[in-house]
């Protein structure tokens, strides 16, 4: 029981000790993207890199949602003889909620152990220390262009699986359950409203700052070589998800109270 | 002037540095030998201010390392190079941009004059027509000059070496040791070189002092410590295999 405690006692505090680094490395970075010189070609390379990195995959999960989006919700609208609505039901799943939590989910995943595992052999190979004796700070170096290219690229990727996503859903609407083509288009962007979007994408913001913040926290941290690279890419990965789902329940709560 | 005072680090429960002090003089050539593991890179990082000591203090032109904040620090940093034990070039830049790092991060220095000064600091270092090299297609030896170049190149007056032959063959570290010599002539640098390697310790050295548990427990010209009576200099320096270093150590330590 002493020993089961004292387990208990220790995950909690190292649990703490991690919201702790987390939350000191989000203000050195809010400091330091304010502190000139800001080299744009380097956030540039990031966003490109992010962006190409989780397009292809981005697709492919957006068309399909919206398409079993759309066969699922048909199995119901048929019986009650509704199918006028699949495509407003899709287009507000997907953008308040689906587009936002999988195309985070996605790049966490892709980009943010990229990220992990680069700044966490960097950290190994004491590139890390390196950058420090040239007179550049890490956190400068490499957490904010990363930062920054994520904050911004996310909303954009969202946009764009929101988007593959309606499409998905405008295939089986049309083909499948013989919806007319202007039926469906009108009755998706009149259900939707700014606000649908806009909460949508207020979330991908913060998704997008979760992800550079712990990817580039469990690099800067590893410990112990290249198998430490390995298990602070696995965290990394984990631990991005959880917070994501917790922030998105979050978010949803405030916007369905508040706004 | 370098002066370590009362130096102390402990890592959990292992004291790596005990209240050390050590002095080296401006101009010379000091190399610091000891088992693999003694704290010798340690010593390195406070000196460049990369780790906090616990206690103590290290001074470095008459400024404590510890408490310098970040802008002198950077100006601190200008004024050393640090060689590290692999090289820690950056593996996305390629050997110019990792060389001309600096001058292209806070010069106004054009592509070409940093080109140029790059050039420079890799002919110093022995190294033609690597520039647009990445640091995967070096050899370990080169990668050692590059980023001996690459803390040459902001010109310092300060050049630390850590282990700076180990991992090459017998030919390349020695020709590490000419270049290290040779820089001390021409720039007149004050240098610390961490080695475990005796032949190139008695090749670079102005003075050499060995820590062992800790601290400086000798410290001498490469002749006082090469006919040294202490016995635990003497075992370290002619590698046998027991004596008091190993006294105390179970076989699978040693």
């Amino acid at each position: 029981m002493k020993e089961y405690l004292t387990n208990l006692g220790n995950k909690t505090l190292n649990f703490f000790r991690y919201l702790g680094g987390v939350t000191e490395l989000c203000l050195e970075t809010f400091f330091w993207i304010f502190v000139p010189p800001m080299k744009r070609e380097r956030i540039f390379e990031q966003a490109k890199r992010i962006g190409l990195d989780s397009l292809l995959i981005v697709s492919l999960v957006g068309l399909f949602t919206g398409m079993i989006l759309a066969l699922q919700t048909a199995y119901l609208m048929k019986k009650l003889s509704s199918e006028i609505y699949i495509a407003s039901i899709i287009a507000l799943s997907l953008t308040r909620e689906l587009g936002p939590v999988l195309t985070a989910l996605i790049v966490a995943g892709r980009s943010g152990a990229a990220i992990t595992a680069e700044i966490g052999t960097m950290t190994v190979t004491e590139q890390v220390d390196a950058l420090k004796t040239l007179a550049t700070n890490p956190v400068k170096y490499l957490v904010v262009p990363r930062f920054l290219a994520l904050t911004f690229m996310l909303p954009v990727l969202t946009i764009y699986a929101d988007l593959v996503g309606i499409f998905g859903g405008y295939l089986i609407g049309v083909n499948r359950l013989s919806i007319s083509p202007s039926m469906y288009l009108a009755t998706t962007f009149d259900t939707l409203v700014n606000k649908d979007i806009f909460t949508g994408l207020i979330k991908t913001v913060f998704f997008g700052m979760l992800i550079a913040l712990i990817s580039c926290y469990e690099g800067l941290n590893v410990e112990g070589g290249a198998e430490g690279v390995g298990k602070s890419t696995t965290n990394s990965v984990v631990t991005t998800f959880i917070f994501i789902i917790v922030a998105d329940c979050f978010f949803t709560a405030l916007f369905y109270f508040f706004f | 002037m370098i002066e370590i005072k009362g130096l102390s680090k402990r890592f959990n429960d292992h004291m790596v540095l005990d209240s050390l002090d050590l002095k080296i003089e401006t101009g010379e050539t000091k190399v610091i030998i000891g088992r693999s593991g003694c704290g010798k890179s340690v010593l390195l990082k406070h000196i460049v201010g990369l780790l906090i000591p616990d206690s103590g203090t290290v001074l470095v032109d008459g400024q404590d390392v510890s408490k310098l904040d970040e802008k002198r620090m950077n100006q601190l940093h200008m004024k050393i190079g640090l060689v590290f034990q692999g090289g820690a070039l950056f593996d996305s830049l390629s050997v110019w941009e990792n060389v001309g790092f600096v001058l292209r991060e806070y010069s106004t220095l054009k592509e070409k004059e940093i080109r140029e000064r790059v050039k420079e600091a890799l002919s110093l270092v022995n190294l033609y027509d690597v520039e647009d090299k990445m640091p995967s297609e070096l050899s370990g030896g080169m990668k050692k000059r590059v980023s001996l170049a690459r803390a040459l190149c902001v010109r310092p007056q300060i050049i630390l070496y850590d282990e700076p032959t180990t991992g090459v063959d017998p030919i390349t570290a020695d020709a590490i040791n000419v270049l290290i010599d040779e820089l001390h002539d021409k720039l007149k640098v004050t240098a610390i070189v961490v080695t475990h390697d005796m032949r190139s310790a008695y090749k670079v050295a102005d003075k050499i002092a060995m820590l062992y548990n800790g601290k400086i427990i000798a410290e001498g010209t490469p002749d006082e410590i090469r006919y040294t009576h202490d016995s635990i200099v003497h075992q370290f320096i002619t590698g046998a295999a027991h004596g008091p270093i190993t006294a105390n150590l179970k076989t699978q330590q040693i």
